[in-house]
């Protein structure tokens, strides 16, 4: 039980997925700048990370095996679109506002690195299927923490009189980076 | 012992008061012109009813009320009218506004009075048509329509607050009105009571007007026989804090009472009006004198400060004179130091809303210093009496982000200016939220006509869509008839047609075959 | 090699069927988003976006044809709008389009010949009148949208800038100087405090 809770604990926070790893920067950076649109975005991101752990890990193991070991990246690519585009189905006929906001952002989570490194990592570290399941899970939450986090502060940083040549992304990147810095503090919290 | 209760913030400004209650109300000499301006109070402006050259009596109706929100204008004097137009009014906009001007013929002829005898034995609904028709007004400063606010809906009405509270720095006149007219006060408010039919009359004054207290207590004391005997008269001294006098904050410290953001206190069950419209309601009924004067105080960079009693229409500039202005007094403040506005001009006249002229001068009131950002130290949060963040509505109000500043309650703001006071990045708070909430108005106005236009737009396309149709029916129809025409139109002939064709058919053979024999002739000819 | 195309076979085929399943199940129809950016839009039907009227523009920015800056009655504020609701970047108003203060038609009744060319020109029926009687527009209906000014054939309307009264005055936006010397020369010289 302790070592789903260092692993949820871990991906959440230690060896976060966007901030520590720098993975999935491109929804980070793209649905960021509204706080209802980076909340639907993080469950979204959530849900199909969370399938495509479980899933990936199962075709990995049983149907794929050490012989076939060359097709992981393939594989796990053809599920999580799969995944992504089910996803979009279930958003767009569930919340046409949230779908409207998400945008090309939605069917972009099939191309999220983030979406594609959490499996693979898993098979680096050799998790079984629970750990797996955590793993994902935890990384998507950690996702969803930063993304609201910094939607939050975007939506702040619209009042305020940033110069000119900062505004936009600019400055968006700047606080992206300085976020890093402090959740880089979480390192050495888990042994 | 009451127990009162407390509402968040507040502050204490130096008070300023005693300056303007050393004498007694004077009375202000009949000014050489008046102009009256046809809105003095929120709603419709009223219609005019008189025209240049008229001779008014004082207090005869010159302005009818338009509308439900609406009050009657009366002329202060008699004389004669010179002028319906546009003249320069005390408007934080400098702008004009309809006004009718009057030249006073020094008699002060009152117009025939028609006082009720017992107004106990009148329907509130005409009691309400006569307030309406007296022009009374709130003269706390928002200038309502009184009559509206007597009017009982589905909620009981079990507390009826007069605000003697004035809490504003500088402003004395409910004090020397209260000291002065104590009775007519507490005669005004049992009308008042009666009106919406309430339990129970507070009386909220703030403690540091102790003569006030006794003279108010004493006039409730005295008429006993007036009051009804199983109603609840009491005068509470509530403590000095700036804004005590808000009507919110007020049915807070005296019920404990909050009334919800975007509703009235008529919706828990309490009322509230300002002393001094207590006192107009008693003359506007009991001697049938509508509203044509009310006490002023005229304090600040002036050698006399003091409280007129001064008829409306008087132009500032006289009663400055009166109060003997410094010569370095450089703007003229209408209403207190918190919330009020510097006057466009000093010959603007005086409003029933008018309830205190502040000479301003550097010494007085000195330039304020450069506005620094905000560094977010939370020190109006804790003075607001509203419960806000004015940090917050700053931020959306100087970025224009109206719709988060609507989240964050900015419609619940008093613009009472405590939170100016206390910055100490000396940020001019309350004008963002004035701009906030004004560009807010003007914007749901525009998006109510945009919906408007829209309507009529698709019924204008279903119209011509409409009238094509029309058009093609018509034509499909026409076209039907003809056809119909055409088909009827095809009958048998008559004997004498009949025998007419056969006469034509006949010499048309005939000459067929005369054609022919002609042509074999020819033929025999050409072949033999 | 055999195994490798049963298995990413095997993989497509599952995976096709619950998305076929999926498809028929989440079916939508209708796109309602085109009523909700006609809702932003301030409804003059002027025409100055290059469509004939507001509903067309909202189809047409719905399908991506249409750019979202086009519109000059709707303003700086109403491309802020349509930018949050599509989720798109801001764009200052476009091309030509020049943001002009609303204004309300009025007909020189004295010029006016009774033709009702004017009156087919309204898109919101805001111009009363008959043919060879009198037309006038009723200014609290009237867009200011100038479709009626063109076709006039004796040129008898104008627009006339709404002015500011008590009744629409609002408060403007505090400028406040940031600079000690600045501000005490304000003060200095005399202006409303």
């Amino acid at each position: 039980m302790t070592e789903y809770l260092l692993i949820l604990v871990s991906a959440v926070f230690v060896n976060n997925i966007v901030m520590v790893k720098i993975l999935g920067l491109c929804p980070f950076m793209g649905v960021s700048k509204k706080l209802e649109a980076a909340i639907g975005m993080g469950a979204a991101t959530t849900f199909v990370l969370t399938l495509a752990s479980g899933s990936s890990y199962l075709i990995n193991h049983y149907l794929l095996g050490p012989e076939l070991s060359y097709l992981t990246t393939l594989s796990f690519i053809v599920v999580i679109a799969g995944i992504v585009q089910f996803t979009e189905m279930v958003v767009q006929k569930t919340s046409p506002m949230l779908y409207q906001v998400l945008g090309i952002y939605l069917p972009l989570i099939t191309t999220n690195c983030a979406v594609l490194g959490i499996p693979l990592l898993n098979v680096q570290a050799k998790h079984n299927f629970m750990e797996s399941i955590f793993f994902g899970m935890g990384g998507a939450l950690g996702f969803t923490l930063v993304m609201v986090l910094f939607a939050g502060m975007r939506e702040r940083m619209e009042g305020a009189d940033v110069p000119a040549i900062f505004k936009g992304s600019a400055i968006a990147m700047v606080t992206a980076g300085l976020m890093s810095l402090s959740f880089m503090g979480f390192s050495g919290l888990i042994k | 012992m009451r127990t009162l209760y407390h509402f968040h913030g507040g502050i204490h400004p130096p008070s300023n008061k005693t300056q303007s209650t050393q004498t007694a109300i004077a009375r202000a000499p009949l000014p050489s012109l008046l102009i009256v301006p046809l809105q003095q109070h929120a709603g419709e402006t009223a219609k005019p009813v008189v025209q240049a050259g008229d001779h008014v009596l004082k207090g005869q109706l010159i302005g009818m009320p338009d509308g439900f929100v609406s009050s009657a204008v009366h002329a202060p004097t008699s004389g004669t009218i010179a002028a319906v137009d546009m003249q320069l009014i005390a408007h934080p906009s400098g702008l004009p506004n309809l006004c009718a001007t009057l030249i006073p013929d020094g008699k002060d002829e009152w117009v025939a009075l028609k006082p009720v005898d017992d107004y106990r034995s009148h329907s509130p609904a005409e009691l309400q048509q006569l307030l309406r028709m007296g022009g009374v007004v709130g003269l706390g400063g928002a200038a309502f329509p009184s009559d509206i606010k007597v009017r009982i809906g589905k909620q009981k009405i079990t507390t009826l607050i007069l605000n003697g509270a004035e809490c504003e720095p500088y402003i004395t006149c409910d004090d020397m009105l209260m000291c002065e007219r104590a009775a007519e006060i507490v005669q005004g408010a049992e009308i008042l009571r009666f009106m919406l039919d309430a339990n129970e009359v507070l009386i909220g004054v703030e403690d540091n007007k102790p003569e006030a207290i006794a003279a108010l207590q004493q006039a409730i004391t005295a008429s006993g026989p007036v009051l009804q005997q199983n109603k609840r008269y009491e005068v509470v001294a509530i403590p000095t804090i700036y804004p005590g006098g808000s009507a919110k904050q007020l049915i807070r410290v005296l019920t404990g009472l909050e009334v919800p953001s975007g509703k009235l206190p008529t919706d828990i069950g309490v009322q509230c009006f300002n002393v001094a419209t207590a006192y107009s309601v008693h003359r506007a009924l009991v001697k049938g004198e509508p509203l044509i004067s009310r006490i002023v105080t005229i304090t600040g960079n002036v050698r006399e400060a003091q409280n007129f009693e001064a008829l409306i229409g008087t132009p500032i500039a006289e009663l400055v004179a009166l109060a003997e202005a410094l010569p370095d007094t450089d703007a003229y403040i209408m209403g207190g130091p918190m919330m009020g506005f510097p006057l466009p001009a000093v010959h603007v006249p005086l409003v029933k809303a008018t309830n205190c002229i502040i000479a301003a001068s550097k010494k007085i009131f000195p330039p304020p210093p450069p506005a620094m950002p905000c560094i977010r130290c939370t020190r109006c949060v804790e003075v607001c009496p509203a419960d806000l963040q004015p940090q917050d509505l700053y931020w959306f109000a100087q970025s224009k982000e109206f719709g988060r500043a609507q989240a964050f309650s900015l419609f619940d703001c008093i613009e009472c200016g405590a939170c100016s006071y206390v910055c100490p990045s000396h940020i001019p708070l309350v004008q963002y939220y004035r701009f906030a909430k004004s560009e807010i108005r003007a914007r749901e106005h525009d998006k109510q006509l945009a919906d408007q236009a829209r309507v009529r737009h698709e019924y204008h396309e279903q119209r011509l869509e409409r009238e094509k149709r029309e058009k093609a029916e018509k034509l499909a129809a026409k076209e039907k008839a003809a056809q119909a025409a055409k088909l009827a139109s095809a009958q048998p002939l008559t004997p004498q047609q009949q025998t007419e064709q056969a006469e034509l058919a006949a010499s048309r053979a005939h000459i067929r075959q005369l054609a022919q024999s002609e042509v074999e002739h020819t033929d025999e000819g050409v072949t033999k | 090699m055999l195994s490798a195309l049963l298995v990413m076979a095997a993989i497509a085929i599952v995976l096709g069927a619950v998305l076929g399943f999926a498809a028929i199940k989440f079916r939508v129809e209708g796109n309602p988003l085109v009523d909700q950016i006609d809702a932003i839009l301030p409804q003059t039907q002027c025409g100055q976006c290059g469509f004939p009227g507001c509903k067309p523009y909202a189809t047409a920015i719905a399908d991506g044809e249409a750019d979202i800056n086009k519109c000059p009655p709707g303003g700086e504020d109403g491309i802020h709008k349509l930018a949050d609701l599509l989720g798109m970047e801001f764009k200052p108003l476009g091309g030509d389009a020049v943001s002009k203060p609303k204004s309300v038609a009025i007909i020189d009744e004295s010029t006016c010949i009774g033709c009702t060319l004017c009156i087919q020109a309204c898109p919101v029926d805001a111009i009363v009148g008959a043919a060879k009687q009198m037309h006038t527009i009723i200014a609290a209906e009237c867009t200011g949208c100038e479709l009626c000014v063109a076709p006039c054939p004796v040129d008898c309307i104008s627009m006339q800038v709404i002015e500011e009264k008590i009744s629409n005055w609002k408060w403007k936006y505090p400028v406040y100087s940031l600079n000690a010397v600045e501000a005490i020369q304000i003060a200095a010289t005399g202006t409303a405090r």
